[in-house]
């Protein structure tokens, strides 16, 4: 239903002024392909500054491409711009446009702007309120809400006005576990009543496993790997994580932490390895018994996440990615 | 249209890497049982149903109405605190200025300050930081015609000049001995020069490269706005005078201070409130153009 082809864009170089330094060029997407199928939820996976909010911004009409063609359920949409407004949702990072709104007056608004007569925007509003538990905060302006409650009054005006397609970016960042299930769940009535398709921007990992049917994993601008979250971890299926925390540094002084060394991912005191089964088995060994038990704090053994893809398929950022 | 839409999408994996697809479609579209082996391709239909567009009075109304309701939330700097200014200043001139054509320049002056503060500085600043901070965005993704959201904005803040130009009038008029019987043209005063104001405002907002630019080039128009509106135009220098004259705010202040005479002549009222609707049209229409080439960068 979205087909994505060969989208690059890249922000020109800034020189520098004072107190500000030059910027090289920068490519924000570089010859992105994608395919979003009808009906599912797509993820696209990053650190901060991946591109993600950059390529999201071109599929929704918001920033025209340098090159490359974004197809939406059969409309050229870099050429038609305006289209993508009469097909898609958008919930933004921003709600600048919507603070000093009642939830109410917000989502009533939008429905209209969708182009809803007043009945009609009305009666939406209400079902959307009380669908997503906001009956109660309807009444109050939505800067006055705290962050979690804000995204969620800005996802209710997303979803006034019925779209086929909902492009949302980083929906339940600040939220509560509470809102979190009501986004989920307004998500999977959708999709499963009318086919919406959901296009997910995210950072976070665990949300990435469990929501997503497929997801992009981008990093400078590139996607390097696109799959179903289970078989992009069969990448790395042979490899076991293990996080050893010290107590104040590593004992060095043990010839096999110190081998250990070269091959870790430090940072401040905790030390991260990916390892073979066995291996880690051997490592986690050394470190409860002898000499480095007494310099251990903690220490944790998992099986790879979708951060440990990320990192395996040579993704530059090694802090970015959210586990919560 | 949800049924509908999901009736003509197919669910394909066989998308082609032809970045010309879409171009073709828009010109050929053949049937399936058309093509050699016409069982197995499978034909993409025409383009999903578009959702409806938000027309032009009904986006325009929900705009404003929505903006309007803000004063609710930020009522001080909206409503009130250009109404202080514009009273503390005529309190000053009261000292200096004994009546004549001095007073009714004061208090005209003072009354459509309070709309050059709101609709010109305010809007200047709203639309500046709404552009910087992204939330523009909101708007540019609703299919929604862009002169309702500046039309929209602009007349929510045009009226929330009214109470407070209302207010600095009669005071102005209490505090000067002037005569209050043709308070009235305050009805055509107020809406046209707001409207003068607030699309030069909205223009200058959506046009300066960032926010700081649009905070300063509001302020810079309603100092201007202060210092050659309510100071008797008598007192100045030509050169003063001459840009005295490019401001659209002092032709509200000239219409105004005409009615407070013995017999005021209206065809100049009429002319002064012409140009303030003449600028509106153009400034709004600029403005307009400003917001198109904001929303999408």
């Amino acid at each position: 239903m979205c087909a994505v082809r060969g989208l690059t864009k890249t922000y020109p170089a800034q020189r520098g002024r004072r107190g500000v330094p030059a910027t090289p060029e920068v490519r924000a997407t570089d010859d992105v392909t994608l395919d979003i199928r009808r009906g599912e939820i797509f993820g696209l996976l990053g650190p901060n500054g991946a591109g993600k909010s950059t390529l999201v911004r071109q599929l929704t009409g918001l920033m025209r491409p340098d090159r490359g063609s974004v197809e939406i359920l059969g409309h050229d949409v870099v050429r038609h711009p305006e289209r993508a407004a009469r097909i898609l949702a958008y919930l933004g990072q921003e709600s600048s446009a919507l603070d000093e709104l009642t939830v109410s007056l917000a989502a009533e608004t939008t429905g209209r702007l969708r182009g809803l007569e007043v009945r009609r925007a009305r009666a939406e509003r209400d079902a959307v309120l009380d669908e997503l538990g906001l009956t109660a905060l309807a009444a109050r302006p939505i800067k006055k809400l705290s962050g979690g409650q804000r995204r969620l009054a800005c996802f209710a005006a997303a979803l006034v006005g019925e779209r086929p397609l909902l492009v949302l970016d980083e929906p339940t960042t600040g939220m509560d576990p509470v809102a979190r299930r009501a986004v989920w769940a307004a998500v999977d009535r959708r999709r499963a009543e009318r086919g919406t398709t959901v296009l997910l921007v995210t950072h976070n990992v665990i949300e990435a496993e469990t929501v997503l049917d497929r997801v992009a994993v981008l990093d400078r601008g590139r996607v390097i790997a696109c799959d179903t979250p289970s078989g992009l971890k069969e990448k790395v299926a042979g490899e076991v994580r293990v996080d050893l925390v010290w107590r104040e540094r590593a004992p060095l002084h043990v010839p096999e932490v110190a081998a250990l060394r070269d091959r870790v991912v430090e940072s401040g005191r905790r030390w991260t390895l990916r390892l073979a089964p066995e291996e880690a088995r051997a490592v986690v060994a050394t470190v409860t018994g002898g000499a480095a038990f007494a310099a251990l704090d903690d220490f944790t053994l998992a099986t790879p996440s979708l951060e440990d893809v990320y990192l395996a398929l040579g993704g530059a950022a090694r802090q970015g990615l959210v586990r919560a | 249209m949800s049924t509908s839409a999901a009736a003509s999408v197919p669910v394909r994996a066989t998308a082609s890497n032809d970045p010309n697809e879409g171009e073709q479609r828009d010109v050929s579209v053949v049937s399936a049982d058309v093509l050699p082996g016409g069982a197995l391709a499978v034909q993409e239909q025409d383009a999903a149903e578009l959702g409806p567009r938000a027309r032009l009075w009904p986006s325009l109304v929900a705009v404003y109405r929505a903006q309007l309701s803000r004063a609710r939330v930020a009522r001080i700097p909206l409503l009130f605190v250009a109404t202080f200014q514009s009273v503390g200043i005529m309190i000053l001139m009261r000292g200096v200025v004994d009546g004549g054509g001095e007073a009714r320049a004061v208090v005209a002056g003072s009354a459509v300050l309070v709309v050059a503060f709101v609709a010109l500085n305010l809007l200047a600043q709203y639309f500046g930081q709404l552009r910087a901070s992204g939330g523009l965005d909101h708007y540019a993704t609703l299919p929604v015609p862009p002169a309702a959201v500046v039309l929209g904005a602009a007349g929510a803040y045009a009226s929330f000049t009214v109470p407070g130009t209302v207010v600095t009038a009669v005071f102005g008029c209490l505090l000067f001995g002037l005569p209050m019987t043709h308070l009235w043209v305050l009805a055509a005063v107020i809406p046209l020069a707001g409207a003068a104001l607030a699309g030069l405002g909205a223009a200058l907002g959506l046009l300066a490269p960032r926010p700081e630019f649009a905070t300063l080039l509001g302020q810079l128009g309603m100092s201007a706005a202060l210092l050659l509106g309510v100071l008797p135009a008598e007192r100045m220098p030509e050169a003063v005078r001459l840009v005295r004259d490019l401001l659209p705010s002092t032709y509200g202040v000239e219409a105004f201070a005409r009615t407070f005479g013995e017999s005021p002549d209206w065809a100049f009222v009429l002319g002064d409130l012409a140009v303030c609707a003449g600028v509106g049209v153009i400034s709004l229409a600029v403005a307009t153009w400003a917001y198109r080439r904001a929303a999408v960068r």
